[in-house]
């Protein structure tokens, strides 16, 4: 069975029906905490805009601008006013360039989704091979080394792997071809120059790609040896069969569900959390959008960033779930 | 040992550039993509009439023109300047110094192909100086003294001033001053916002929020022989690492705003030859602000200790190798006719040549007004190294050679705005005074009371102050106008201690030697247009 055709059967609409039913609440919360905590930051958009230059300008601007924003009238008035906005899909402009929310959104979301995509299939290939050699092989030699790998991957943040890679780079190229070379600053889109884009965006999914697979490696490789011990697992062997079905069919898809999940919510996270890789790799992203439009005060850009956060999380749940069903039959037909 | 050599050579070409003030005359080339990395996360919008960031002028200027500009070839001098749009030498006052007349160059184009005539000046400068309901003119009262903008034909344009005043023509040659189409701002004011159209040296190609802006060669531009770029493409780059990497990759051949020493001195380190430093002035000044609604900081004796304590001399001269800052001044740009001589600042408290007696002074001072020395006091401060957090430390330090305890409170911008502006919950405070165009009359305005300038965060309300600044802005004469300049400045700094200043900041860039044709200013929102900027693949070999 297919993971898509499980959407068709009939326990599975009425599930996911009240999945998407809950996901309002949660957003409404959202919304309120972000909101709330937004505007409990000290400081004025207007105020930054125009004194943070340290510059002259006009004594009345400032008022001007919060006018023009709609920042003197009462806080409930501006909650339900972007509440309301956002329900009917629009989430207005940015405060501090006044574009689209859409608009400042959507370019950054296809680079974010882009790296995520990257990394996820790079801690994909390292994490399955590995976490089930290490389990098969639990306590060898090739045991300790996959698991120091993968520590060291825990231990060492992506931003700083990051780091090293474009001082790396640097050093390297330098010694050995006389000319430094750092990968392209700038981002190209994939449709226009698909080398060019390679070679920006490769770097930053090898380094979180790394981080992200060696969680993925440990919980395979723990999910796996739970697995590998369980009654019908030893029955497949008793009934001699050879120890790579066992571990193919028999064991690696049933192990594969804590793996899911973590493969998952990492997606999730690597679509708005990124903040420092992106600024490491000057990667105009998700995550780079959200620190400036914190930084600038830019209630309704943060705001619209958490609730797609949020939205992105409900909905990767959701997939997560559809998997499970797919995974595990117990599941889909309890 | 190449790293020595490279860095010795490196450091010949800075004294070159410092003590000529400019790299040999070499004759430009045509062609080639110059891409320059922008400190800073994208410009808020396109409109500079209304922004007051580089991050608007870097990438954004190529694509227009303005009235007048500060001298490309000789942008050091802050009181040179040239026309732009206009024909001939920068006209002078007629009628007492109250009639300024400009004749434009004839068949200039927007890049839509619309002719650009003195319709659309005075447009531009109507919304600036006489910004109608709902529009935001950033700078309107840089203008005070213009009473009318008028057109008698169609590339003639004259400024009717009130009074004569010397702070006009700088502030006409702002590089915020973008002529904009009457055509456009007839249908929509805030059209510039969103968009760009120009009559610039480049015709603007393509925006992306937040990474980068390109544009391409104006065929048409009225200047003939410029530009001598076909593309640029300025990327947006907020930290300082990417910036270094991009030069030291190639990925960029410039970056205008600034690096400080540390920085400069490992790119020079990395590149060699293939590195060019220029540096001078800046025309941005550190203060430390006093809060005048709270004691003991109400007591001028208190501020004048404050400020007696601290040694510029021996600051300068330390805080320059770790720090963008460099220059002992007062409140005018050091390199400006109405500026201080250093023995005109030796008169006055902080400046003195003997520390120990200063210091003696200030201990005396703070004995008389009572000052309680148990207690420690709050030092305001912007999350920001350079110069910032360099600078408060250093401050602190200096604070506590008399006896004073401060601590320091480092916020984010925002915040720390916020308790400047609003809550007002600081003793003494970080600010600073970061202009464009080098026009002490209008950049002085600084230090008038807190309830006329409210970017005066000191909360002082003193009218003698203001008559002092009054006076000195409408004196029309240059010689007397530097004397008011000196009574304004010593009631600041000297009999009042409204504020205090700390240090100039001292501005050193960057670039790939490569790229030619560029000169160092006094401001990183100088120099911006790139018409005069062209580049040699032949320095790279």
């Amino acid at each position: 069975m297919s993971p898509g055709s499980i959407l068709l059967e009939k326990p599975m609409h009425k599930y996911l029906v009240k999945r998407m039913l809950m996901m309002v609440p949660t957003l409404v919360g959202a919304a309120i905490l972000v909101f709330t905590l937004m505007h409990m930051i000290p400081g004025d958009i207007c105020a930054l805009r125009y004194a943070g230059t340290g510059g002259s300008f006009d004594a009345g601007l400032i008022e001007i601008c919060r006018d023009e924003l709609g920042l003197n009238r009462p806080l409930y008035v501006q909650f339900f006013t972007w509440l309301g906005g956002f329900f009917v899909g629009d989430f207005g402009e940015s405060m501090w360039t006044g574009r689209a929310i859409s608009e400042e959104i959507g370019v950054r979301a296809v680079l974010s989704l882009q790296v995520a995509i990257m990394a996820t299939i790079v801690s994909v290939i390292i994490a399955i091979p590995l976490g089930t050699i290490s389990a098969i092989r639990q306590n060898t030699w090739i045991d300790y080394v996959v698991r120091c790998f993968s520590i060291a991957g825990i231990a060492m943040p992506s931003f700083w792997l990051g780091i090293l890679i474009m001082l790396g780079l640097l050093w390297t190229t330098q010694h050995w071809f006389g000319q430094a070379w750092i990968p392209p600053i700038q981002y190209v889109s994939p449709f226009e120059d698909p080398i060019g884009n390679l070679t920006q965006l490769i770097w930053p999914a090898l380094a979180t790609g790394y981080r992200y697979s060696a969680v993925a490696t440990r919980m395979t490789r723990s999910a796996l040896l739970e697995v590998l011990r369980e009654d019908y697992i030893r029955t497949a062997r008793a009934k001699g069969v050879i120890e790579k079905l066992v571990v193919n069919r028999h064991a690696l898809k049933n192990s594969m569900l804590p793996v899911v999940t973590v493969i998952g919510i990492e997606f999730a996270f690597l679509m708005g959390g990124l903040v420092v890789t992106e600024q490491v790799f000057n990667l105009n992203g998700l995550g780079k959008l959200f620190v400036d439009s914190v930084t600038n005060h830019d209630y309704a850009l943060t705001q619209a960033l958490v609730m797609l956060v949020a939205f992105i999380f409900v909905m990767m749940n959701i997939v997560i779930d559809l998997i499970y069903a797919w995974l595990d039959p117990r599941i889909r037909y309890s | 040992m190449q790293g020595i050599r490279a860095y010795a050579a490196a450091v010949v070409g800075v004294g070159m550039m410092l003590t000529t003030g400019a790299a040999i005359a070499e004759t430009p080339k045509y062609g080639g993509h110059f891409t320059y990395v922008v400190p800073a996360k994208g410009p808020p919008s396109f409109d500079a009439h209304r922004e007051t960031t580089y991050a608007v002028i870097h990438p954004v200027r190529p694509y227009y023109s303005t009235l007048l500009r500060v001298n490309p070839q000789n942008p050091a001098d802050p009181a040179d300047f040239v026309c732009d749009l206009c024909v001939g030498d920068v006209p002078k006052g007629t009628n007492d110094g109250k009639t300024f007349t400009f004749k434009l160059h004839e068949g200039v184009k927007f890049h839509d192909g619309t002719p650009l005539t003195s319709a659309d000046v005075k447009a531009t400068f109507d919304r600036i100086i006489f910004p109608p309901k709902g529009v935001s003119s950033a700078r309107k009262s840089f203008y005070k003294m213009v009473e009318s903008v008028d057109t008698p034909d169609a590339s003639t344009v004259v400024f009717q001033l009130k009074y004569a005043s010397t702070s006009f023509i700088p502030a006409l040659a702002a590089p915020y001053n973008f002529v904009y189409s009457k055509a456009k701002l007839d249908v929509d004011q805030r059209w510039y916002e969103k968009n760009i159209l120009g009559s610039g040296p480049f015709v603007f190609k393509e925006y992306q929020p937040g990474a980068f802006m390109t544009g391409e060669k104006n065929p048409d531009y009225y200047l003939k022989g410029l530009p001598y770029l076909d593309k640029i493409t300025a990327i947006f780059a907020n930290k300082e690492s990417i910036q270094v990497q991009a030069l030291r990759g190639n990925r960029a051949s410039a970056q205008f705003r600034g690096f400080p020493p540390k920085t400069r001195d490992d790119l020079v380190r990395a590149l060699g030859d293939k590195a060019t430093v220029q540096e001078t002035d800046w025309n941005c000044v550190l203060l430390a602000t006093p809060n005048h609604t709270r004691k003991p900081f109400d007591d001028v004796r208190v501020r004048r200790a404050l400020t007696l304590a601290v040694d510029r001399w021996g600051g300068s001269q330390y805080l320059s190798k770790i720090a963008i800052v460099k220059t002992v001044g007062g409140i005018v740009y050091p390199n400006h006719s109405l500026a201080a001589t250093k023995e005109e600042l030796q008169q006055m408290d902080g400046y003195g040549a003997d520390l120990e007696a200063s210091r003696a002074k200030a201990r005396a001072l703070l004995e008389e007004a009572g000052m309680d020395l148990s207690k420690t006091y709050i030092f305001n401060n912007r999350g920001v190294d350079q110069p910032y957090k360099i600078v408060g430390v250093w401050l602190i330090d200096q604070w506590r050679q008399i006896g004073l305890k401060f601590e320091q409170k480092v916020q984010p911008t925002g915040p720390f705005y916020a308790t400047l502006r609003e809550s007002g919950d600081f003793d003494v405070s970080i600010d600073f005074n970061c202009q464009s165009i080098v026009n002490p009359p209008i950049d002085t305005s600084k230090y008038l009371s807190s309830d006329v300038n409210p970017a005066n965060y000191s909360r002082v309300v003193d009218r003698k102050l203001d008559g002092l600044y009054e006076d000195m802005l409408l004196e029309a004469d240059p010689a007397k106008q530097r004397v008011k300049m000196r009574a304004y400045e010593k009631y600041v700094l000297h009999d009042q201690v409204t504020q205090m200043i700390t240090l100039w900041w001292r501005r050193t860039t960057v670039h790939r030697s490569h790229f030619k044709g560029w000169k160092v200013s006094p401001s990183h929102y100088l120099g911006q247009a790139l018409d005069t900027v062209w580049l040699d693949p032949d320095a790279d070999k």
